[in-house]
């Protein structure tokens, strides 16, 4: 069941630290290594919990924060029809941070901590949140370019070992395939529009397409927890593989709208069966993890400032809930 | 924690004839803003014709630690499926 009541840590089996703990470890490895799910009552290692808590929250604060780039085009949507696709779109972004928060707190984790931590600017997202989106144009490079990187990175997850997290994914699947679509018809509009509408459309693969390589985290060779992701199932691809699969993807969509991608080492490699392509710049991929992205600041200013506007409407509910009971008591 | 209101479990019944189904949680001050939330958040694309939530705290589920004593009773009685009856080939319909 979906409550942190219910799965507190530990509340289920015997935790001596020493022999039990060991045997209990080994036997959610192998059930895990067997393609079952892990519930949240069930009893699990100290070490699995807690990175699936930050892997799952870090998850679900990147949906909050992805619904910013593209809500403030909402308003300057060209038609009523590119308004409804782009309101519905964020919409979903937010549903599936509910999903996952809720992923997160059958794990122990509380709502109330993981959005404190949030607004204080303490907990990650994913860096591709903290560019700017300068036209309209944006709004189309997005869907398709970082809602198809985000798909390549969940589809995988639709398996995971935790049940709850792993659930969230397939739900959060089924929805993100039209958000690709609308982004891709955006681009097709753009691309086959007036030259300064096309250029646009250029202009916005331009400053997208290496944020979004980026997206599928640092090379292999430098992610030094992988192979514990790979044994406890929470991680089921490695970051070359899907950053190679999305290329091999995605070129050929890009030459499809006559646009030209940003890499001029991008080539297919006949042998490998893969597009070969160039160096990524890791300096700039860190330097956004550390909070250094172009609107990082007013990413989390916007978030508080969102937090801060609805305080009345969460104190008018609470205040309702309190008379209402009162009266009951009564 | 003491800040959040109240978590909730969702159940749908994605159309008539069939039941209601767990499809997760929200969080709310009572049960009707509850129902507002699990509308927005679980069924935006007509996954349901019906909701049910259910204060997390009020469900009582059995120890996953326990399953095997707990379930082992029926594990042991075969003969109550069908499959455990020989009837000869020649016997029609049945
Ligand atoms: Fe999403
Ligand atoms: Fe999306």
């Amino acid at each position: 069941m979906y409550t942190p009541e219910l799965g507190k840590p530990g509340a289920a089996a015997p935790v001596s630290r020493r022999g039990e703990a060991r045997a209990f470890v080994a036997a959610v490895a192998a059930r895990v290594a067997a393609d079952e799910f892990i519930e949240p009552k069930d009893w699990m290692p100290e070490a699995y919990r807690r990175t699936l808590i930050r892997q799952i929250s870090q998850h679900a604060h990147s949906e909050i924060v992805g619904m910013l780039p593209e809500g403030n085009w909402i308003s300057r949507a060209p038609s009523l029809r590119r308004k409804a696709v782009l309101l519905a779109k964020v919409q979903d972004e937010g549903g599936h941070g509910l999903y996952l928060y809720c992923a997160a707190e059958t794990l122990g984790a509380s709502r109330d901590e993981m959005t404190e931590a949030l607004l204080a600017g303490k907990a990650k997202y994913s860096t591709i949140f903290n560019y700017p989106t300068l036209t309209w144009a944006d709004i189309g490079a997005i869907g398709w370019l970082v809602d198809g990187a985000a798909i390549m990175n969940q589809v995988p997850l639709q398996r995971t070992s935790y049940g709850p997290y792993a659930r969230a994914m397939v739900r959060v699947c089924k929805e993100e395939s039209f958000h690709q679509r609308q982004g891709f018809e955006i681009m097709m509009a753009m691309a086959n529009g007036t030259p300064e509408q096309k250029e646009m459309a250029q202009d916005a693969l331009n400053r997208w397409w290496w944020p979004s390589l980026m997206m599928f985290g640092p090379p292999d060779a430098d992610s030094p927890n992988s192979a514990q992701g790979f044994r406890w199932r929470i991680k089921r691809d490695s970051n070359d593989d899907l950053r190679q699969k999305f290329v091999d993807i995605t070129t050929p969509q890009a030459e499809f709208l006559g646009l030209t991608v940003p890499d001029a080492d991008l080539r297919w490699d006949a042998d490998r069966g893969h597009y070969d392509f160039g160096a990524i710049d890791w300096e700039e991929f860190y330097a956004v993890v550390r909070g250094e992205g172009p609107v990082a600041k007013e990413r989390m200013e916007a978030r508080r400032e969102a937090w801060e506007d609805g305080a009345w409407v969460r104190e008018a509910a609470d205040a309702y809930e309190a008379k209402r009971q009162a009266r009951a008591a009564a | 924690m003491s800040k959040d209101w109240p978590l909730w479990e969702v159940f749908v019944r994605m159309r008539g004839g069939l039941s209601h189904k767990h499809v997760g949680s929200v969080h709310a001050p009572d049960g009707e803003l509850a129902v507002r939330h699990a509308r927005d958040v679980y069924t935006r694309r007509l996954e349901g014709v019906s909701l049910w939530v259910v204060k997390s705290a009020d469900i009582v589920a059995s120890d996953p630690a326990q399953a095997g004593p707990l379930f082992e009773p029926a594990e042991s009685k075969v003969y109550r499926h069908p499959t455990f009856y020989d009837i000869p080939d020649v016997v029609k319909h049945i």
